[in-house]
């Protein structure tokens, strides 16, 4: 009996626990409802992969986003309305960014959903807001966000699109009868940039003399090396991002690969390059949609990495952060524009919008809703070369916004 | 396809096992001796890496960084056994497992806090750059250099455990360590040592590996599955086992490369999956 009773006693206690802890639990989760139900701001979500192999890039477009917020509410925010950032960690898994992305709407009750870096996590990001009638900017390189097929009225696609980046760098660095080998990594990004170059070179009348596709995150690329230089390429080019990107351009020049080819990326990451030493990158080719060096001729850039110095102890902002500030600063100022946050009015703004908030001219084309901005094609400096640690590329090219580059509207499948 | 083709990735495909071989033997002498399956042997290895960074970077010689940090990581793995492990003895197997899980999530916090979440460039010696000519194409001059040493090392941990009083002491330990304790042997002093030696063999696989590939966090995570997967084939707690099993994994993954390179990282657990249909016990394992 003593034993039973003990028990039962402890359940009480336990059960008084629970109902104490509910309490607490439903006072916390009401008081910022009221809180939010009494004030007036206007509340942005974030979701961005904080942890995994695209963490670097990550934090930087947490930085940059939070510094166009703070510049916005520093001069009154929207119309009297300050801005709210909320930023989430969407682990670079879709099903988490999806479900980060439902709370924000639901339980947030954010008036947009900026963000997200990788392609394929961005596409999930994507059904919800479109399922959900809620405005996306969307800052990670995608093709099929402007198709038909995925388009979606409520999202605007602020990064530059693989079309653009693989036809700006392709200029750049091919030529008639020139032989391209391919490494590609094995998902949406890869499948895409591939699909851009070579699109790029038929125009150009460059060659493919192979391809390999390799497992997303792999460690080790040494098995695909003696395939690649066997291929005798004159440009070897490697279609992934984050890490797998230092990974695989170390030990394709640990293999020689560099002394009888050039090495050429869709997208030339600051990160990854500060990952390995500047012997490594030497003479790497890429696109980009914004470096610091830009400052040298554009006010806006100068600007830009003012304020972003200013507010990180002198850091410079890099390609995929800036993402963050050009995407948050578009969105703010049509709602500026547009009086408010009624989503149909910001859509119409969007879509008038003309900015330059850090790369120049930039505008949403009506049709598919990408931004029409200009495209940057880098090369990465010698070690002698560099005028400091932060001096990594040179602008080689820089493509003035056109939509000469991006596919038609009914190429994309549009009514014309 | 021609036969320089093939021999060349027959030859990368060893490179990449002797990395493979190394941290598979630390996860096989601790498992062999002691019965621990240590969850926590990759982000040793990213430690490791990290540890070799920092010595090298202190010293301004690789060197350095290679004969250091294993040894180093090797009293920090005494430590670990010292303090943690040491008390889960006798009990079921899956408390040192868990203990050991949740001890690489603390490491792997723990440097992204100290020394970010980025990685970090880790160069080449100079002394090692370059490629050579094996007559049938060009190699990583550091590659072919990891090769040797880690045959270097299987050959004088042959020796030590085979020849030396130690090593009988080792061996003996694993099959019955009651009857030690009734010779008079502390057992206890025994597994201190050999799970020193196991994670300062795993320390010296992430050191080598550094030049390689980029220096991260999650670096571990990866060779943890890799090492697991290699035991698994060679047969758990056999060293013989480790070292063909590494191998044959390196090979089989640069051999699925030439012909199948999206199939490179699958086809290692399909080789385990057919290991363990045919042979549960592993290649070299014994029945329990």
């Amino acid at each position: 009996m003593t034993k039973d009773n003990r028990n039962s006693n402890r359940f009480t206690i336990s059960r008084r626990h629970m109902l104490a802890a509910l309490g607490t639990g439903a006072g916390v989760m009401a008081m910022p409802w009221i809180a939010r139900a009494a004030d007036d701001n206007i509340r942005i979500g974030f979701p961005t992969p904080l942890t995994g192999p695209f963490a670097a890039e990550a934090k930087d477009q947490v930085k940059s986003a939070e510094l166009a917020v703070k510049q916005v509410n520093d001069k009154g925010g929207v119309n009297g309305r300050k801005v709210e950032l909320l930023v989430r960690d969407d682990k670079l898994n879709g099903g988490e960014a999806a479900t980060r992305t439902l709370e924000l709407i639901e339980k947030d009750k954010v008036h947009a959903i900026v963000g997200s870096l990788s392609s394929a996590v961005q596409l999930a990001v994507n059904e919800v807001t479109r399922a959900r009638g809620v405005l996306y900017v969307s800052i990670s390189q995608s093709d099929t966000i402007n198709e038909v097929k995925d388009f979606s009225k409520y999202t605007f696609h602020e990064a530059l699109n693989p079309t653009m980046t693989t036809a700006a760098v392709a200029r750049y660095a091919f030529k008639k009868g020139t032989k391209v080998a391919h490494l590609v990594a094995d998902y949406a990004y890869g499948h895409e940039m591939l699909r851009g170059f070579k699109r790029a070179q038929a125009a150009i009348g460059a060659e493919t003399v192979g391809e390999i596709m390799h497992p997303f995150g792999a460690a080790d690329y040494s098995t695909f090396m003696p395939r690649l230089r066997s291929m005798r390429p004159d440009i070897l080019c490697i279609s992934n991002f984050g890490r797998d990107q230092a990974n695989s351009i170390k030990q394709a020049v640990d293999f020689g690969l560099k002394q009888s080819s050039k090495i050429v990326v869709p997208v030339l990451l600051h990160n990854q390059r500060l990952a390995v030493t500047p012997e490594v990158f030497e003479g790497v080719v890429g696109g980009s949609n914004y470096y610091w060096g830009l400052e040298g001729t554009l006010p806006s850039a100068k600007a830009f990495n003012d304020a972003y110095r200013a507010a990180n102890g002198g850091a410079i902002p890099t390609d995929y952060g800036a993402y963050g500030y050009t995407g948050v600063m578009s969105l703010l100022q049509a709602m500026q524009a547009a009086g408010g946050t009624d989503t149909d009015k910001v859509i119409a703004a969007l879509e008038a919008l003309k900015y330059d908030v850090a790369k120049g001219p930039q505008y949403y084309r009506k049709c598919d809703h990408q931004s029409v901005q200009s495209v940057l094609v880098l090369e990465s400096k010698k070690k002698a070369d560099m005028k400091g640690d932060s001096d990594l590329f040179s602008i080689v090219a820089n493509e003035a916004p056109s939509e000469q580059v991006l596919r038609t509207c009914t190429e994309l499948g549009f009514p014309t | 396809m021609d036969t320089e083709l093939i021999l060349m990735q027959l030859f990368s495909g060893v490179a990449l096992g002797a990395i493979l071989v190394i941290t598979a033997l630390g996860l096989s002498i601790i498992f062999g001796m002691m019965g621990v399956v240590n969850f926590a042997h990759g982000a040793l290895f990213m430690v490791g890496a990290y540890a070799g960074l920092w010595v090298a970077s202190l010293t301004g010689s690789f060197w350095w960084g290679l004969l250091v940090a294993p040894i180093m990581i090797g009293v920090f793995g005494m430590l670990i056994e010292f303090v943690l492990i040491r008390r889960l003895y006798g009990r079921s197997i899956d408390d040192p497992l868990l203990l050991t899980f949740g001890l690489s999530y603390v490491l792997v916090e723990g440097v992204r806090i100290v020394f970010g979440s980025d990685g970090i460039p880790f160069p080449t010696p100079s002394l090692l750059t370059g490629v050579v000519d094996l007559g049938v194409g060009f190699f990583p001059i550091y590659r072919i250099f990891v090769v040797g040493l880690v045959f270097a090392i299987v050959v004088l941990l042959w020796l030590g455990l085979e020849k030396t009083k130690f090593g009988l002491i080792v061996r003996a330990g694993a099959r019955d360590p009651m009857m030690m304790r009734v010779l008079g042997v502390d057992i206890s002093k025994v597994w201190l040592a050999v799970f020193g030696l196991g994670i300062g063999l795993a320390a010296l696989g992430g050191v080598l590996a550094g030049p390689m590939r980029s220096v991260n966090p999650e670096m571990g995570a990866l060779v943890l599955a890799e090492a697991f997967v290699v035991t698994v084939i060679g047969g758990l707690g056999s060293l013989v086992g480790a070292i063909i099993a590494g191998l044959l994994v390196g090979v089989v993954i640069s051999m699925t490369a030439l012909f199948a390179p999206e199939m490179a990282t699958i086809v290692m657990f399909a080789l385990m999956a057919i290991v363990l249909l045919i042979r549960p016990q592993g290649l070299f394992g014994k029945l329990a």
